[in-house]
């Protein structure tokens, strides 16, 4: 991995605060003008965007706080989310479409639908997610960059 | 593709303008109706007029997100103070409609504007 971190394009974290519901997609929000600065197809902007959006919704429904760190290197980009809060018991069930814990509030939002994590792993190349109940969930996912047909 | 603008749909069934009034000019490229906020991330497309009955802030995070051309909240509901001031400062065009989300999808399948776009 020494050869890729010479060729580092960006990397930044960024701290997502847990139950801040004012301020949710502000972080992806970033990512997106990021990707946008650093002149990435539209594709892989989009997928991006809707990973990163589901990753931060996340951290703040069922997280305390947590960090999403972006990496761009020039054949792909890697984003990192370590939180610590409730984790998750199953993770294999938590992958499962429709599949959700969340409570009335989080679903009055119109969050909680059990589908952030499905859209994740259909708008990413790769994806690991791993968790330690009640203590905090790590997540990472890669899209690479010049395997995108556009489209 | 339509050719319709935002302004185009305020005008015609006379929507309330809430949020966003600077940006009516820009093209509908077609609609999504979901109070899903997962569903609309996924399924939404850039200039995109969406339907909801959500109305708090993060409906502006999400129409940001996706480049939506605008928010039409159905069945009377009123945005929340803090979605207006976003949606001011992020100049996402909120409108609103006495008529529930069924009636103000017809309404734009009638004006030209599909799901598809």
């Amino acid at each position: 991995m020494a050869g890729v971190e010479n060729h580092i394009r960006f990397q930044e974290v960024f701290h997502i605060q847990g139950g801040n519901f004012t301020n949710a997609g502000s972080i992806s929000s970033r990512v997106k003008e990021i990707l946008k600065r650093a002149g990435l197809s539209d594709k892989v902007i989009r997928r991006t965007s809707i990973a990163t959006f589901e990753a931060e919704m996340n951290v703040i429904c069922y997280a305390d706080r947590g960090n999403l760190s972006l990496l761009i290197t020039p054949h792909f980009l890697k984003v990192v989310v370590d939180d610590e809060g409730s984790g998750i018991h199953d993770v294999n069930l938590a992958m499962r479409e429709g599949y959700s814990t969340a409570n009335e509030k989080i679903r009055e939002l119109g969050f909680g639908a059990g589908m952030g994590l499905s859209n994740i792993k259909k708008n990413t190349d790769e994806m690991l997610l791993t968790s330690k109940f009640r203590q905090g969930t790590h997540l990472e996912f890669v899209i690479y960059l010049d395997k995108q047909n556009e489209g | 593709m339509s050719f319709v603008t935002v302004f185009d749909i305020v005008n015609s069934f006379r929507l309330k303008i809430r949020a966003g009034e600077k940006r009516l000019n820009e093209q509908v490229t077609g609609g999504y109706a979901s109070d899903l906020l997962s569903d609309v991330i996924a399924h939404s497309r850039k200039g995109n007029v969406w339907i909801t009955i959500q109305t708090h802030p993060n409906i502006v995070a999400v129409a940001m997100m996706k480049e939506l051309s605008g928010i039409i909240l159905a069945g009377g509901r009123e945005p929340d103070a803090d979605t207006i001031q976003k949606a001011e400062e992020e100049e996402i065009p909120i409108l609103v409609s006495p008529l529930f989300t069924f009636e103000v999808v017809g309404k734009l399948y009638q004006m030209g504007i599909s799901g598809m776009g």
